[in-house]
């Protein structure tokens, strides 16, 4: 279990630097195929391990002056509402609803991704667990 | 840090409501959300709309994975066992990504993905 757990974050955090796409993306579905967590468990979950990269992210892009820090800040803090409202959102909806829109975020990521290969010239992604 | 004027604190307002509910509801960051709208709203580059996006996600990830431990949803073991490795994939990713080809990675990360979304649906 702890060495699959760390394998997931390995993974999910290298797809996450090489394509600038957040790591929850990967961090949901791996906590609920691989760790058997509930679809929701997962989500909450996956906010956790997302912290982490999220702070060294922004530390690192910080020294190439690509953070505005007092603007960040205050973005994450006055969606504060919006969070939790959508915290509170997740838990009453029924479980098979949350995991078929999951399912389409998963999809619609796909197809941005697809774009992305058969666009002419790719830019190299900067970011590393941008969403 | 520099003084956010009352216009723009509103406008961050908007962003950063449709970002965490985002969040809140697919246990992701939010960036999705945000770094277009900070692009095509604000006029940010797409550097310092990922970036910035990144600070907000420390913010929106610690409340919404807190109210998540409010409703007993949370595992912080699997959370840490799996977020603290992932900074290690991240650089490993970074380093990767001046080395291999993104346009093959994309297609097989698109592959994997709706893999994904099959196998979630299915074993629901």
């Amino acid at each position: 279990m702890i060495v699959e757990a760390a394998l997931i974050g390995v993974a999910a955090g290298a797809v996450s630097g090489m394509l600038g796409v957040g790591g929850g993306i990967l961090f949901v579905p791996a906590l609920v195929l691989v760790l058997n967590l509930s679809q929701v468990e997962g989500e909450a979950t996956s906010l956790l391990a997302i912290l982490p990269v999220a702070a060294v992210g922004t530390w690192s892009q910080r020294r190439y002056g690509n953070v505005r820090l007092a603007e960040g800040f205050l973005m994450g803090t006055l969606a504060a509402a919006g969070t939790i409202g959508g915290v509170a959102l997740v838990n009453v909806l029924p479980a098979h609803v949350v995991k078929v829109a999951f399912a389409v975020l998963l999809l619609f990521t796909a197809f941005q991704m697809v774009r992305r290969a058969l666009a002419p010239d790719v830019p190299p992604a900067r970011d590393g667990a941008g969403s | 840090m520099p003084r956010v004027s009352r216009n723009r604190r509103l406008e961050l307002l908007g962003i950063g409501t449709a970002a965490g509910v985002f969040s809140g509801l697919f246990g992701v960051g939010g960036g999705t959300v945000m770094v277009p709208l900070l692009i095509l709203w604000l006029g940010y580059d797409e550097r310092t709309a990922t970036g910035t996006s990144l600070a907000a996600i420390v913010v929106i990830s610690a409340i919404g994975a807190t109210t998540q431990a409010f409703y007993g949803n949370l595992h912080v073991d699997d959370g840490l066992l799996v977020g603290i490795p992932a900074i290690g994939g991240v650089l490993l990713g970074t380093w990767l990504q001046q080395r291999v080809s993104m346009r093959v990675i994309s297609g097989l990360f698109a592959l994997l993905l709706t893999a994904l979304a099959v196998d979630l649906v299915v074993t629901s």
